[in-house]
Formats: C-alpha cells, sequence, structure tokens
C-alpha cells in the first residue's frame, strides 16, 4: 500500500469553488421531501378529488375514497393500527429512490458526508461501502425497479382517469383542468426517471456483450440509455412532480384552492 | 501581461510546504505553463512530471486549487488569479518529490486483472468478426490515458487508503473495457467482488467528473459491472431460476 501524502481532515480541501452549494441544497429538498411524505404517509386525507388521486396514495388498495380497488378499510384491521392508504405502498417508491444509483451517489454526499464533495476531506476514519450490511441491500435496487414499473401502470391510470370529469347528467366526460395536466405530468416524469434507471438499462442490453444480433434489445438499451443520460434531472423533476400533485389535490381538498378547467 | 501568485507544494515522503512564487502569466498560458516558467526562474530544482504538453500522455496530474487535474489542460483564464493558485502533488499516492508521486502501486494492481482473453477466431485465418456498434462500449473506456486523477479524487483510496483492497476507479474502466468486449472470453465478475471490492465504490461521481478523457466511467463502466456482480451474487430470482429453470 502506497503510503498516502496525509488524510484529509472534516471539510478540509484547498477547492475555493462553493462545492458544499449542492450538497446542501441535496440535503434540504431530500430531507424535506422525506419529512413530507412521512407526514402525510401517516396523517392521511385529503388525497382524492373527484378524479383526482395523489400519487403518494395511489394505487389505493383500501381505503375511504372511490379510487380504492377492495373499498373501505378492512374491519379486521386492529383500531389502534395507524392506517393511510400510502403507508401500505409508499415503501415501494420510496425504496426505489433510496436505492436508485443517482440517489445513492447524491446523499451519500449531502446526508453522510462520505465524501461532503469531490476531494473535501471526511469525518470518518472507517469505510464499508456497499460491501457490507447495511448498505449491500442497494444491490437489491432491480426489484425495487420492477415494483415502480408496475406503479407507473397505475399512475398512468390515474392520469387517464383525472380526464373524465362526471358531468350534471351522471355521466363522465372528457375534460381538461389544472390536476389533468399536473398528473400527466408527472406520470410522464416518472416514467422518464424509471426507463432511465441503470438496473433497467443493464436488464434491457446492458448484460449482454453483442447487442448488434439482438435488434429489440438493443432499441430498448438505446431508450434506456438515452433517458439514463439525463437521469439525474429526470430524478429531480420527478421528485417535485409527485410533490406538486400532492400539494394540489391536498389544497383542491381543503377547498383552500380550486380547479380551472380549460377543456 | 500581468503577475500572478502560484502556491507550489514543495517537499518529498518526509514532509513539505506550500511555497509562493510570482510569475508573469499571459493569454493562452495553462499552469504547466506557469509551473515551467517558475522552473527557469526561480526554482530550478523544482520537481515536475511531463511529457506531452497536449492531455495525452497523462504525466502532469496535480492538485490545482484543491481538484485533480492535468496541469497541462488548465487554462490560467479558468482560475481565480486574484488569489494564489495552490498546485499540490496527487494526495492518493506518496510524495517522492516536489509535484512528483509514486504512482507504481498502479501498475502493481493492473496486474491482478485478468488479462485479455480471446475466444476462439472466427475465421480460419484466426480472425474474428465484430461489429462497429458492439465494440463502441469498450472503446469508450479505451480513450483512458492513465493520468490517475479519477484514483486521486476516489474517496476510498484517497481518504480512507483502501489500496490493498480496492483497485479503484482506473482499474473498473480497465476491467470494463476487457469484460465487454465481445472477443474476450474470461470472466472477471468473481474478481470483482471477492478480489477488487467493487462494492467499496459509492458511486459518487468524483472519477467521471476529473477525467480528461470525459469517459463516463460511473454510468458506463461501474454501474454496469456493479450490475453484473448483482446478476451473480445479489438476485435471488436469478439464482432461483438458474436452479430450477430449463437446463
Amino acid at each position: 500500500m502506497p503510503e498516502a501524502v496525509q488524510r484529509a481532515a472534516w471539510g478540509q480541501t484547498r477547492r475555493q469553488d462553493t462545492w458544499w452549494v449542492e450538497p446542501l441544497i441535496a440535503f434540504i429538498v431530500f430531507t424535506s421531501f422525506i419529512v413530507y411524505a412521512t407526514y402525510r404517509a401517516f396523517a392521511g386525507g385529503h388525497y382524492w378529488v373527484g378524479n383526482y388521486l395523489s400519487p403518494f396514495f395511489s394505487p389505493e388498495l383500501w381505503g375511504a375514497s372511490p379510487h380504492a380497488f377492495f373499498g373501505n378499510v378492512p374491519s379486521w384491521l386492529p383500531a389502534w393500527l395507524p392506517y393511510s392508504p400510502a403507508l401500505l405502498i409508499l415503501p415501494f417508491p420510496g425504496g426505489f429512490r433510496l436505492t436508485c444509483y443517482y440517489y445513492r451517489g447524491a446523499y451519500y454526499k449531502s446526508h453522510w458526508a462520505d465524501p461532503p464533495s469531490c476531494a473535501v476531506g471526511e469525518p470518518r476514519g472507517s469505510y464499508r461501502g456497499e460491501n457490507s450490511f447495511p448498505l449491500i441491500v442497494m444491490n437489491l435496487h432491480r426489484y425495487f425497479l420492477y415494483a415502480a414499473l408496475i406503479f407507473l401502470i397505475f399512475l398512468s391510470h390515474d392520469a387517464w382517469k383525472s380526464m373524465w370529469f362526471l358531468g350534471n347528467d351522471g355521466h363522465e366526460h372528457f375534460g381538461v383542468g389544472i390536476g389533468t395536466i399536473i398528473l400527466t405530468a408527472n406520470v410522464v416524469l416518472l416514467a422518464g426517471y424509471t426507463f432511465g434507471c441503470h438496473s433497467l438499462r443493464h436488464l434491457t442490453g446492458g448484460l449482454f456483450d453483442v447487442l448488434s444480433n439482438k435488434p429489440l434489445r438493443k432499441k430498448a438499451y438505446e431508450c434506456v440509455s438515452w433517458c439514463n443520460k439525463n437521469h439525474m434531472r429526470w430524478a429531480w423533476f420527478s421528485l417535485f412532480g409527485v410533490v406538486t400533485s400532492d400539494v394540489f389535490i391536498n389544497l383542491l381538498s381543503r377547498g383552500i384552492i380550486s380547479d380551472v378547467r380549460f377543456i | 501581461m500581468s503577475k500572478a501568485t502560484f502556491s507550489v507544494w514543495r517537499g518529498d515522503k518526509s514532509g513539505g510546504k506550500l511555497v509562493d512564487y510570482t510569475t508573469e502569466v499571459s493569454e493562452g498560458m495553462v499552469v504547466l505553463d506557469a509551473v515551467h516558467q517558475i522552473q527557469a526562474e526561480s526554482a530550478n530544482d523544482m520537481a515536475v512530471r511531463w511529457n506531452c504538453k497536449a492531455g495525452k500522455c497523462g504525466s502532469c496530474s496535480a492538485e490545482i486549487n484543491g481538484m485533480p487535474k492535468l496541469m497541462c489542460m488548465t487554462r490560467l483564464n479558468t482560475l481565480d488569479l486574484s488569489k494564489p493558485v495552490t498546485i499540490e502533488p496527487m494526495r492518493a499516492f506518496p510524495s517522492i518529490r516536489d509535484l512528483v508521486t509514486d504512482v507504481s502501486w498502479n501498475f502493481r494492481v493492473k496486474k491482478t486483472i485478468k488479462k485479455f482473453k480471446p475466444r476462439k477466431p472466427d475465421a480460419p485465418d484466426g480472425t474474428w468478426r465484430v461489429q462497429n456498434e458492439d465494440i463502441e462500449r469498450p472503446q469508450e473506456m479505451r480513450k483512458c490515458i492513465e493520468c490517475f486523477l479519477c484514483q486521486d479524487v476516489c474517496h476510498v483510496l484517497r481518504d480512507h487508503q483502501k489500496h490493498e483492497e480496492f483497485i479503484g476507479p482506473r482499474f473498473l474502466v480497465y476491467t470494463a473495457a476487457l469484460e465487454m468486449n465481445p472477443i474476450d472470453d474470461d470472466d472477471r465478475v468473481d474478481d470483482l467482488k471477492f478480489k477488487h471490492n467493487i462494492g467499496f465504490c459509492n458511486i459518487t461521481k468524483c472519477c467521471t467528473k476529473v477525467c480528461p478523457e470525459h469517459i463516463t466511467i460511473t454510468d458506463n463502466a461501474i454501474i454496469p459491472l456493479k450490475e453484473r456482480v448483482v446478476d451473480r451474487h445479489y438476485d435471488p430470482l436469478k439464482k432461483l431460476l438458474k436452479v430450477f429453470g430449463p437446463k
């Protein structure tokens, strides 16, 4: 082992740029998201209005809204157990983001200072990386991807439903409101993020050394690689997309704002 | 013509310090030009390794204002010359003298990676047939000039000094070039997990940021290799399919 110059102390660097801005923004945004999502998941309520359903609560398996697949909360569920439809499903998209290659790199810097930024000294001397427990579980990312792909189907269904409004005649009519646009944009952003996943890139074609004899896989690999090039941007925009959708429906449900129908 | 100050690390493995040198700078100069000028004017015993002055030999790696960079490719107009510009040797490797470090560890590591092992030739004349599109991925990795800036910035080596356990981004790129090569027939996936400890990489992408050849190290080399390790060692579904699936 070479005798390196000297281990830098925590935060020590000769960098003159504002290296701390990026991890600080990531720290604030990611922490705020986790706090908000946790609050919404436990608080429940105000997550649907008419044909709009918040993505935090979709798919709604059991719940009080007409969007619930299996009707109301089952009676056998102990009353002391906190329940909201989000508690059943949020671990899957949450796990997808937690184990995502982009987010890992970002929050190891912002929340774990390992390292705080490139060429900046770290607080801890010991290091195990993703070689052992607990971070070894990051290797299960592809299983969260499978769940995320299924969730995309439900969220696309929600976006479709957001285009059909109940009219005074008791029938559903096509329409476009602010909610329709927000929920549709949300699913597009989530699709861009999910289809650019590094694990998906591997599973579609990355695992092969030769792709020229597999035209379908090659096309899929190229499409995923295209999304993957901007995976970070998709990750950020889709994060804001989900929060915007939930905040909009929450405020709408509380009567604080009202929807505008364009069609 | 204007003047600029450069704080250059002077010393050897027993220790050293930053020494300020002021010299005249002009349009188009790079950091290596300034170092050569300082050598000529006021410090002719200053040790600096360099060769091509074109960003192709990978010799003049150093830390400029704290970031690993090639001195020959860092133009002065990209730096704030109102403050002294610090020039230091790479921190992940032991110092020999001044800006020169001992990077021989890298060459020892390279020998531990299974060499290129071609499959049986496709044609009777002993040659292979490969589509251009299949060689594009390994070709990106072959742009590497072995400047070792990625090794220097990698915190696993730089801060945690896992040189005995981890091969670092440069050699993950090298392994990716071999693993993805359509002619190569050897298997390095087990070595990546057990011997080269790819799991130490926590994908902070610093290696990609400093690469002067703009190789997408993390996305196109390290993560694809990590996924190949996952395929074999961390995917229970694949293991089940292997056991119960069609033989």
